[in-house]
């Protein structure tokens, strides 16, 4: 990148600027405000809302800022009559057309058209004609349409085509008849499709789910991270009376940038779903009873108790979804471990456990977010990477796209990515593990490297195709390269064997082995030591316990349950349904009491969604994001760190003292940062003859959580209807 | 569309003509600006089908590898093209400045009645189509006019309308 740097000057001011910047680059990055409609940061410059002229010296007319480069010398004056009398102009054509409906429109308060006409617009049109007006269009659950209001700044045309790549909106017509639209009436099917609405300067197309229930001055604005995925995406929501309205991003570069996930943005029309927890509940002989609080929690710890007392603290396992906050997983943690046992888990999909020995101390990314999109080869190992993690799969995109980065998937199956791809090897014959050898053979070979001996027995007859050899050659040299295990790798019967050959691939040929964990606390569930086998910081175990799947399987007295599990969360088992049912005491902390939780437990205790809890998640790249949470939660429900707090002073634990989740976060945090000892690392494990069957399972985007399965707008979509149709979820 | 997005498919949809006409003109453009024959690619389907029908623009799209909304786009965008069923013969009346004053307005009041029809319909049997006329057909000289199927008549009097119209079946 050249970092030439010419001179200008704006409105009298000197300013320095890249060489073929555009002048409203440099005036923002200096903060000079110019008006613009088209112009975003994030898209290419389609310069065709003219709001942004500015007067330029020696220029026989106004210039468009967003499309004149900086030049040397150059003098630009914001704020001359000229540049005045222009941008005055343009407001006046564009308001031409446009409806005075603001009182009806969700966006009047946000409105960028609003706030510009009251600064560039006459009090009284000097227009009299008939306005055009076009009809509405079905875009979809999310995202409503008023087309009347469009201006054509077309940003989400370019959205469509740069961002998400799929291209569903378009510029039809010609002239006064020029509308936005898909032309065939068709939803917008996208993981990240509802962006467009934050990208519309104008009220036509907004928040479908959202509409007309609440104006943008009423609300308070809060920050929240969302658990959905591992990225840790930053949010706000826009809560009223103590309800949250919506959730829009918040921007940050580092992340996600100005975009969030579908996912992320509606799934909080899950907290208010008909199943959610209001008060304290126990059962007693087979029939439900609301109590208070004291109660609840009292039947709760006897019930535990009772069954440490009778038959042993081995009895009692504790499942945690990895969605709960990083003070959630360490106190779930803590209680399983004070009771006395082990059987502590948050890997709630995963079969394979053969080599947990071998886990790194937490599932991260080997590098930043940002920095994926730097890198110069990319191999995707058994994830559907727009559908687990959308904002991830939108770096890779743009990786490709602008900086040529190389990207090849090994799959069960094709995904489309929308980019063009390198290889994507899918099933046809050979198993995900054995094209995973077929390209660690290929890189051994490329580089001339003896084949390392705990891999031997998996390579012995591996022939890579000129395909493999591909693959193996954008990883071997270049700068920045990411193989990457996604969840269909982590679901997979043979994820042993997966990520032994992808570790011996990352250490012959120099690229960091990356994990995309399910949930928004993966790494903070493994950080915390919510792990049979592993206590705080991968501190390794003498004595592991039970797994996920060996906690259902050896119908154990007494689970608890935190984060709203289902059998959704978990391995497909006949043995869920009768561990749970067969058990004496089952304690659900649940945002949900759905039939089929009410069915399992036998005490709610009423825990609060992520919105509603102070608590810290810590994405991929192990990032510890920490926000204060909306407000009161629903209901009589509560944080689920007071409710773990509640139950281990009640059990008479040590270690449950504390006044808010900050303590326990910085508590965890000064045991991590002291503790020197890394993980005890067992022998390689050393895959034998690969399978070439792929025994794994996909969970649809919309079926990951608790939370995002109650989301009515997200399963109206067509990934929320695929998803319910094909049972992924 | 499969995932390296352009990425052409074999046009199978498409009659092997209206291949080798589409061919014809990507072989003007680079290889990887296959977009650049869309207009001419329309033009072989429209002339083949009378309109473009979604399944054709659809067809050229896959053919060009390109999303099928940019086909769509420069579908509506042109007043040459059809994107709906119309009459065999397109009538385009000139209504701009020259033609106005020398009583443009008056022969398509004049075809509008003796077809029966208004401005953007066909008539029932199919035999004529009066299309919306966007700009001046640049027959100034000879005002006013109306251009059937492309070619120009001018100097237009109701009784020589009636004489085009019966010319054509």
């Amino acid at each position: 990148m050249s970092e030439e740097l010419v001179n200008i000057e704006v409105d009298g001011v000197p300013m320095k600027a890249r060489k073929n910047a555009m002048v409203i680059q440099v005036t923002d990055a200096n903060g000079v405000y110019i008006p613009r409609f088209c112009y975003h940061d994030k898209l290419s410059i389609a310069a065709n809302c003219r709001m942004c002229l500015v007067e330029i010296e020696k220029a026989p007319k106004p210039m468009p800022a967003c499309a004149t480069p900086v030049a040397e010398g150059m003098k630009v004056f914001t704020k001359s009559p000229r540049a005045i009398a222009a941008q005055k102009a343009t407001m006046e054509f564009l308001l031409i057309n446009h409806p005075l409906d603001c009182p009806i429109c969700d966006q009047g308060g946000e409105c960028e058209l609003q706030d510009l006409a009251m600064g560039f617009g006459r009090d009284v049109s000097r227009y009299a004609e008939r306005k055009r007006v076009f009809k509405d269009e079905n875009l979809g659950p999310l995202v409503s349409t008023d087309m009347t209001r469009c201006i054509h700044c077309t940003r989400c045309v370019r959205f469509g085509q740069e961002i998400a790549g799929v291209p569903a909106l378009g510029t039809i017509g010609r002239g006064e008849q020029t509308m936005i639209s898909t032309f065939i009436e068709q939803s917008i099917d996208h993981e990240l499709s509802a962006n467009i609405i934050d990208l519309c300067p104008v009220g036509a197309l907004n928040n479908k789910p959202y509409r007309y229930r609440a104006r943008a001055w009423e609300m308070a604005q809060v920050p929240l991270v969302s658990p959905h995925d591992c990225v840790g995406t930053n949010l706000n929501a826009h809560v009223l009376r103590g309800r949250v309205m919506r959730i829009v991003p918040r921007a940050n570069e580092a992340i996600n940038e100005t975009w969030i996930a579908d996912r992320d943005r509606f799934s909080y029309e899950g907290f208010y779903a008909a199943d959610r927890a209001l008060k304290p509940m126990v059962k007693e002989g087979g029939t439900w009873r609301e109590v208070d609080w004291e109660t609840a929690l009292e039947i709760a710890a006897r019930g535990l108790q009772q069954v440490v007392r009778e038959t042993g603290p081995a009895q009692v396992g504790v499942l945690a979804s990895p969605i709960s906050s990083l003070e959630e997983l360490a106190l779930a943690a803590r209680l399983a471990r004070a009771i006395g046992t082990n059987n502590v888990d948050h890997r709630l999909r995963r079969i394979d456990f053969r080599d947990q020995a071998n886990d790194p101390v937490a599932p991260m990314l080997g590098c930043t977010i940002a920095g994926i999109e730097q890198a110069a080869g990319v191999l995707v190992v058994g994830s559907n990477l727009r559908k687990e993690v959308p904002l991830i799969a939108h770096r890779v995109r743009q990786g490709a796209l602008r900086r040529g980065a190389k990207v090849s998937f090994i799959n069960p199956r094709h995904y489309d990515v929308r980019f063009p791809v390198t290889a994507s090897l899918t099933s046809n014959g050979l198993g995900m593990a054995q094209h995973l050898a077929a390209v660690l053979a290929a890189s051994l070979a490329a580089q001339g490297k003896a084949v390392p001996r705990h891999v031997a027995a998996a390579l012995e007859g591996v022939v890579p195709s000129a395909q493999h050899a591909g693959v193996a050659a954008t990883l071997v040299a270049g700068g920045l390269r990411v193989i990457l295990l996604g969840a269909l790798a982590q679901h997979h019967a043979a994820y042993s064997e997966l990520r032994a050959l992808a570790a011996a691939l990352a250490d012959t040929t120099g690229a960091n082995l990356g994990f995309l964990p399910e949930g928004g606390n993966a790494v903070g569930a493994a950080l915390a030591g919510v792990l049979p086998h592993r206590a705080t910081g991968g501190r390794a175990l003498a004595a592991p316990g039970l797994n996920a799947i060996e906690m259902l399987a050896a119908r154990l007295k007494a689970y608890v349950l935190l984060g709203g599990i289902e059998s959704a969360d978990l391995v497909p088992s006949s043995a869920i349904e009768s561990s749970l049912r067969g058990a004496d005491c089952v304690v659900a902390i649940t945002p949900y009491a759905s039939e089929e939780i009410l069915a399992n437990a036998s005490v709610i205790l009423p825990s609060a969604v992520y919105a509603e809890t102070s608590g810290t998640w810590v994405n991929v790249e192990g990032r510890w994001q920490s926000v204060a949470g909306v407000s009161k939660p629903a209901g009589e429900a509560r944080p689920a760190w007071k409710i773990l707090r509640v139950l281990g002073n009640l059990l008479g634990l040590d270690g449950f003292e504390y006044a808010s989740s900050e303590e326990v976060r910085d508590e965890l945090r000064h045991e991590l940062d002291t503790y020197q000892g890394g993980v005890a690392a067992g022998a390689a494990f050393a895959p034998g003859r690969l399978a070439a069957m792929d025994v794994t399972r996909e969970v649809a985007i919309y079926g990951v959580d608790a939370i995002v399965r109650r989301s009515a707008p997200l399963q109206a979509t067509v990934d929320g209807q695929q998803g319910a149709a094909g049972g992924a979820a | 569309m499969s995932d390296s997005h352009p990425h052409a498919d074999s046009g199978e949809a498409l009659p092997a003509h209206v291949r080798a006409e589409i061919d014809h003109w990507l072989a003007k453009f680079p290889a990887d600006r296959r977009r650049s024959a869309v207009i001419a690619a329309l033009h072989a389907v429209q002339h083949e089908k009378g309109y473009l029908p979604q399944e054709s623009m659809d067809a050229v799209a896959g053919y060009l590898g390109i999303p099928p909304i940019q086909v769509y786009e420069v579908a509506s965008f042109y007043s040459m093209f059809e994107t709906k069923p119309c009459g065999r013969h397109h009538i385009s009346v000139c209504t701009n400045i020259s033609c106005m004053l020398c009583g443009g307005e008056d022969i398509l009041a004049h075809l509008e009645k003796r077809l029966g029809i208004k401005v953007g319909e066909s008539t029932a049997d199919g035999r004529f189509y009066l299309k919306q006329e966007e700009e001046c057909l640049a027959a100034c000289n000879g005002a006013p006019m109306m251009m059937v199927n492309h070619v120009y008549f001018e100097h237009l009097t109701p009784a020589k309308v009636d004489q085009i119209l019966d010319d054509h079946k």
